[in-house]
């Protein structure tokens, strides 16, 4: 037949029947927590979403202080289905930090880091940060109000640390302040340089954990683990997942459309009660609750090395963490339990506040 | 030296002035020629000698150091005058010898020493300067130098020249001393301070009893939309009494400059108001043009039901049921208020679009167009014809139909959206659905063969 | 020839219900279509021009030159803002934002006076947007103009 020769004639030079073999080699262990092994790749489903919507948006929107403000409601005033797109790119981008929190924390949690994954783990942490990124400069970009503001206090923020913090403002803003310079370097970070890196690492991530397959909870270890095969079983269920969030996008933009707010105005006093995206508001709670001087040390200061050194521990947990100890898994889950508390309830007092 | 010559003009002047009090102009005319010809080698001198005039003057020297606070303020207030700025001093006023370090040789007659005017005179006095021409052109070009003749025509000056010492003098307003430009905003006289300044006589009924006015014009102007302007906006042009009393000529308005004088900023209700059937009605029974309907002193911001035929409406006072005023009255009335609540009714559905979500700032601008019109056709009511007011309510309702329309449409557009969401949502649920079945299938039949 | 899930279509063990099997991909088939059809129906309408071409900008074209003859001005669309663009008697383009600085209204040129006048209440300002007569508190703001061949284009600086 002449598909099946023409299948042949790939075949031969891909390999793909090698591919077709190796995916349906493959298997997802079954067990209580198995619900976990989704949130990856929702995650990287919404990530997809951002990456098609983003290009889309990128059709209309004009990086500049005089028209990215006009050009964002361009698109949602004259545009068809510019309201859609943009409010889907708005809507996927939390949703997908979501994912990614809940992602990292069951993984933490389940002990999917032990060797020979730490790689698997690290390059994961990447990612956290990078979507972190991404949010922060994606949500200057339409230049209103609100985004110009929280911006201002972001990078602030940064330049506190001291040594490098001011040439890191600097960086940032591409000057002293906030203007329509760092509007454009935001725009290049957004749209090349995270898009670029974060391909290689989800790369990285994907590939590592195709390598070593799906990590069983240690304590299940020992005990039969039932599988189930990832093609079709379990990638069909990521399916109905998939489908589902589309449906949730969709309604999400439908009846919660991303507001656009008024356009900046360098010389306009900030609004009150100014707060940043929720992904950053118990960091924002946290160092508002500080106080001014710790043991004869600036407190904001101390708080942003805190979060920094936390960062920075964030990588090296694989490492430390190596096999299952009654008494070290005793001390990861309370420091696990610790800052999942400590991350809700400052989210909840930032928002009620 | 110098000085002795500007103190010997005034000195020479000063009869004349006292002799020729009610006509100013003729000993200002009266100038005589070879001195007009010395002024301005004076008026260099005049400059030279400022900073050495101000070094030494026995008057301030001596009045500093006395006691009596009636005698020492003089000396102190000085300090702020324009006049001292303007290089001159005590004895440019009131004459006498500042050179002198004795009492009795400061305040020589013989030096050209005055003293202290009694209020009648005060006018004169300080017109010997300020209402020649000649001399005030060296300070200040644009300087008007017609102060004290229009002085007299005031109802102050009047009363003053009938021997009320009760009436206002230049120094009651300008205050005397620590005299300062109109422009300075410590000036008794700048904008922000003039109502307060003429409240200090007429705003106490003790100090106008039996004069026959009232003494409530400042709290009533307190009330205004004027003072509004001025102290609350702080708008510096909005009137206060000289705005429309006149300063120097302070007096009523009479009933038939009224609105001449209102129309010095409202022109164009002014000028409507001339072309208005009203403009003969009003004249004939002497009614006073604005004030009749506005009021005076309290003037509040105008609303829309002081037009009309309803209760409360300014226009019934006059007109009855039947008339033609009255049903032009009515018909004005009912077109503002069309205009009104259409515009509420588009702001209410462009508002409850936005709440939406929905981005309407493009609609909600060009409703302003309506705002426009309204505006405008409140100030067209002043030509009392609802030909004129047509003319701009019809373009208004015009816009604010479309405003209206572009709210709808954005509320149609939410529904297509929420439309096109359920139909697009019983798509991706049924696909879901029938996924979970095909896996079903697929897993049962993995059962079944294992 | 097995497909990627594995679904042997044609072994006789699973021929048992062939026809709800069938019944069932030819309607996961339609609904894969259908919700495919609802993703890029909107990208590809999203993709076409829209009848407004470009967005508002920092700068309009507010008129042709030949439009403004000297001692006139004419009223165009900055953003959402109106605005006035006139040639004075001395042949100069001047732009203005023609929102009444007293209660909003929208000002015109009067080529008679030679000012820039609002209606509603008299007010005027003269042709550096000064205000100068009736109630308007503040002058109007003044743009930046350029012209661009046989267009005038005005910046809000």
């Amino acid at each position: 037949m002449r598909i099946q020769s023409l299948i042949a004639w790939f075949d031969e030079r891909l390999s793909i029947s090698t591919l077709v073999a190796i995916a349906r080699k493959k298997e997802v262990p079954l067990h209580r927590h198995s619900i976990w092994y989704y949130f990856g790749g929702m995650t990287l489903f919404l990530f997809t979403v951002q990456v098609v919507t983003g290009i889309l948006l990128l059709l209309y929107y004009r990086p500049s202080s005089e028209s990215a403000f006009e050009s964002v409601q361009f698109i949602i005033t004259e545009v068809k289905f510019g309201w859609l797109i943009r409010s889907i790119h708005s809507w996927s981008a939390n949703l997908m930090i979501a994912t990614l929190f809940i992602h990292m924390f069951s993984v933490f949690f389940l002990r999917a880091y032990y060797p020979p994954r730490e790689i698997t783990w690290v390059s994961g942490v990447f990612l956290l940060f990078i979507v972190i990124c991404f949010g922060f400069s994606g949500y200057l970009l339409p230049w209103n109000k609100l985004a110009f503001f929280a911006t201002k206090v972001g990078t602030e923020i940064a330049g506190v640390v001291p040594v490098v913090g001011r040439p890191i403002l600097r960086f940032l803003r591409g000057g002293d302040d906030v203007t329509g310079a760092t509007l454009t370097r935001f725009f290049g970070f957004h749209v090349a340089v995270l898009p670029a890196t974060a391909t290689v690492f989800i790369a990285i991530h994907v590939l590592m954990v195709q390598m070593h397959g799906m990590s069983v909870p240690p304590k299940l270890l020992g005990q039969p683990v039932k599988k189930m095969k990832f093609v079709p079983n379990f990638i069909l269920r990521d399916l109905i997942g998939w489908i589902l969030a589309i449906g949730v996008l969709a309604a999400l933009a439908a009846l919660f459309p991303w507001e656009l707010g008024e356009k900046a105005d360098a010389f306009a006093s900030a609004p009150a009660g100014i707060k940043p995206e929720w992904y950053f508001l118990f960091m924002f709670q946290t160092l508002k609750w500080l106080p001014a001087k710790i043991l004869g040390m600036d407190g904001e200061v101390l708080g942003i090395m805190a979060f920094n050194i936390v960062a920075l521990l964030l990588f090296i947990v694989p490492f430390v963490d190596r096999s299952d100890n009654r008494r070290r898994r005793l001390i990861f889950n309370l420091l696990g339990v610790l800052a999942l508390l400590f991350i809700v309830v400052m989210t909840i007092v930032g928002y009620v506040t | 030296m110098n000085l002795g010559l500007l103190n010997g003009r005034i000195g020479r002047l000063a009869p004349a002035a006292a002799a020729a009090q009610i006509s100013r102009v003729v000993p200002v005319l009266g100038v005589p020629r070879a001195f007009a010809c010395a002024l301005p080698v004076l008026t260099i001198l005049l400059l030279f000698t400022t900073a050495a005039a101000q070094k030494k003057s026995s008057c301030i020297e001596c009045h500093a150091k006395l006691d009596d606070p009636r005698l020492s303020a003089p000396a102190k207030l000085f300090d702020d005058d324009i006049h001292r700025t303007r290089g001159l001093s005590c004895n440019d006023c009131h004459g006498g010898d500042p050179n002198a370090d004795t009492k009795e040789g400061a305040k020589d007659p013989r030096k050209g020493y005055l003293g202290k005017p009694k209020a009648l005179d005060i006018p004169a006095y300080c017109g010997k300067c300020h209402s020649d021409a000649s001399l005030m052109k060296k300070f200040n070009p644009s300087l008007r130098v017609d102060q004290e003749r229009e002085y007299y025509t005031s109802v102050h000056g009047k009363l003053l020249k009938a021997g009320e010492t009760r009436a206002a003098t230049c120094i009651s307003c300008h205050s005397v001393h620590g005299i300062r430009a109109i422009n300075d905003p410590l000036s008794s006289v700048y904008p922000s301070n003039v109502a307060e300044t003429c409240s200090k006589c007429h705003g106490s009924a003790d100090y106008m009893r039996g004069l026959g006015i009232p003494s409530d014009q400042y709290e009533k102007y307190k009330t205004s939309v004027h003072a509004e302007a001025l102290y609350v906006k702080q708008d510096l042009s909005a009137p206060t009494c000289n705005d429309c009393h006149g300063n120097h000529g302070a007096a009523p308005p009479g009933i038939a400059s009224v609105a001449n004088v209102c129309g010095q900023c409202h022109a164009r209700q002014a000028e409507l108001f001339q072309t208005s059937p009203h403009k003969a009605a009003f004249d004939q029974k002497e009614l006073g043009e604005c004030i009749t309907c506005h009021g005076n002193h309290a003037i509040n911001k105008p609303n829309d039901q002081l037009i009309g035929t309803t209760q409360g409406a300014l226009c019934i006072s006059c007109h009855t049921p039947g008339d033609k005023g009255f049903v032009a009255a009515g018909q004005m009335r009912s077109q503002i208020d069309k205009l009104i609540a259409s515009l509420d009714k588009s702001n209410e559905i462009l508002n409850r679009a936005e709440r939406a979500g929905m981005e309407v700032s493009k609609p909600k601008f060009e409703l302003k167009g309506a705002v426009d019109a309204l505006t405008h056709a409140r100030v067209l009511i002043h030509s009392s014809s609802t030909a004129e007011v047509d003319k701009v309510i019809g373009p208004g309702l015009e816009v604010s139909a479309k405003g209206y329309e572009a709210g709808t449409a954005a509320l149609a557009e939410r529904r297509f959206r929420r439309e096109g969401l359920a139909v697009s949502l019983v798509f991706i649920l049924f696909l879901a659905g029938l996924v979970y079945l095909k896996l079903r299938q697929i897993e049962s039949r993995q059962a079944t063969t294992e | 020839m097995q497909n990627i899930f594995g679904d042997k279509s044609t072994d006789p063990k699973h021929a048992l219900k062939p026809t709800r099997r069938r019944f069932l991909d030819y309607l996961l088939g339609t609904s894969a279509f259908a919700t495919l059809g609802a993703i890029f129906y909107p990208i590809f309408k999203f993709m076409q021009p829209p009848q407004i071409i470009e967005s508002a900008e920092n700068s309009v074209v507010a008129a042709k030159l030949s439009e403004i003859p000297t001692n006139s001005g004419k009223i165009f669309k900055f953003g959402n803002k109106p605005g006035i663009v006139l040639r004075t008697p001395a042949g100069e383009l001047k732009a203005f934002s023609a929102v009444c600085t007293h209660l909003e209204c929208i000002v015109q040129y009067r080529p008679d006076t030679k000012q820039i006048w609002c209606a509603c209440h008299n007010g005027q300002y003269n042709l550096n947007g000064k205000n100068i007569g009736g109630p308007p508190p503040r002058p109007l703001e003044e743009y930046k103009v350029n012209t661009r061949g046989d267009d005038i284009v005005v910046t809000r600086s």
